[in-house]
């Protein structure tokens, strides 16, 4: 039976249709509470698709080269790369303990703060609209995952999770436009909010004009937003434009190649109720 | 085209979408294969279908995505409508209005998601021309390659068959 049977009912159905997304829309803009059921049901199945999708484009190429051309080499490699991916976590703390001790920060705080529990995840499938930069992840909330947390790769921060159903997660990268974390200039310490372009760049805002920025610093997260834990790397500054004594536009190029991440760590400790923000 | 093709169809573009996306948006010349989609089934199978089609993989799309679920789905459904209606009133078989087709998608496309989310104080678009007319640009000739080689298929085969010499 086609489907062109309905074309003589197009019309009403059209307005129907599109009174019913108004509808959606209009619920979900004035209510603003949790997640929808229709996002997490829709999410949820389609996220199967993407794992089934990754899991045969996945067979196809791991059959390849795993069975034709390396062998057991392959199987290696990916251990060793997930080795080195966590080594370079550790590293990036370590380096940021070694830098909180230069600022003459006590021992027991710095213990409490480079404290991190984390749990691997393997992206399953990018972001469905190019007009928003998010990317799903294979474990959900029977991992232990929930909204906010902290997603990060050995090169730097990722994004936050924005969603998750129970065996997937959807992550808001950091170069979304309505991403933004806040970040303090390793070099001279000067604080700012780091906000997503949506072309792949990110811009360095609220710098005091008093502050010192200079081009190739680099851009750690703060931890002041309650979000993403401290000490990670961000991205350099790229480019810095000053007008009338203040900062008018400082671009920071992310430290993550968000076009080929493949493993990623989900931050699990939630960071306390009082130092989340409204 | 049946139902299934049309679901197979969306599925086939969603599942692109989300594997090659990260291959697919570079900077501001991204490509929506799923409206790409969404177009291809409203020429083929006219406005009722082009709506339904566009309704539903743009609720996909915007589950997936950090937006508001339904501003995707009404911009698809609206331009599956558009395109299904120009298809059954105009000749769009060659290449040229075809080409036209896909740009005037993309550009109600954008005018639809992008003015919904600006009349919504949720979002802002510094600069949106370009990007918009890079996904233009880029949505016609994925369109367009995509028309030629659904269009080939039949085609190839049928001659195949014809050249082939029968067995003694």
């Amino acid at each position: 039976m086609s489907i062109l049977d309905i074309r003589q009912r197009t019309g009403y159905l059209f307005l129907a249709v599109t009174l019913a997304h108004v509808i959606l829309i209009s619920t979900q803009v004035t209510t603003q509470r949790g997640v929808p059921l229709l996002e997490e049901l829709v999410f949820g199945a389609f996220a199967e698709v993407q794992r089934v999708a990754t899991a045969v484009f996945g067979g196809i190429r791991n059959g390849y080269s795993e069975y034709v051309a390396l062998q057991d080499v392959r199987a290696d490699n990916e251990r060793l790369r997930t080795e080195l991916a966590q080594l370079r976590i550790r590293l990036q703390q370590e380096q940021e303990a070694a830098s909180q001790t230069r600022t003459l920060r006590g021992l027991l705080d710095l213990r409490q703060r480079v404290a991190l529990d984390t749990v691997a995840a393997s992206v399953i499938g990018g972001g469905a609209s190019p007009d928003f930069r998010t990317i799903t992840i294979d474990i959900g909330t029977r991992a232990g995952l929930a909204n906010d947390m902290a997603v990060v790769a050995p090169e730097g921060v990722v994004g936050r999770v924005i969603g998750a159903s129970a065996l997937a997660a959807k992550v808001q990268l950091l170069i979304d436009r309505n991403a933004a974390a806040g970040v303090v200039d390793e070099r001279s310490r000067a604080q700012g909010i780091i906000v997503g372009m949506g072309t792949g760049e990110l811009q360095l805002t609220y710098v005091s004009g008093t502050a010192d920025v200079k081009t190739g610093d680099t851009v750690v997260t703060s931890g002041i937003d309650g979000l993403y834990p401290k000490g990670f790397v961000v991205g350099q500054v790229e480019s810095v434009q000053r007008s009338a004594g203040e900062y008018s536009l400082v671009r920071v190029r992310p430290s993550v190649d968000f076009s080929s991440l493949e493993n990623v760590l989900v931050v699990t400790t939630l960071p306390a109720k009082g130092d989340r923000p409204e | 085209m049946k139902a299934a093709g049309v679901f197979v169809a969306i599925a086939l573009a969603l599942a692109l979408q989300t594997t090659l996306g990260n291959a697919l948006v570079a900077g501001t010349a991204a490509v929506d294969l799923v409206l790409v989609a969404v177009v291809y089934v409203a020429l083929t199978s006219g406005p009722g279908a082009g709506m339904l089609a566009g309704s539903l993989a743009g609720l996909i799309q915007d589950s997936l995505s950090s937006g508001v679920i339904g501003i995707g789905g009404l911009a698809k459904c609206i331009v599956g409508f558009l395109a299904g209606g120009i298809g059954q009133q105009f000749i769009v078989t060659a290449a040229l209005p075809r080409l036209v087709m896909f740009i005037g998608a993309t550009v109600a496309h954008a005018a639809v998601f992008m003015g919904l989310y600006v009349l919504l104080g949720l979002r802002t678009f510094p600069s949106p021309w370009s990007a918009v007319l890079g996904q233009a640009v880029g949505n016609s000739v994925v369109g367009m390659v995509a028309f030629g080689i659904i269009e080939s298929l039949p085609g190839a085969i049928e001659r195949r068959r014809a050249t082939r010499r029968p067995r003694r």
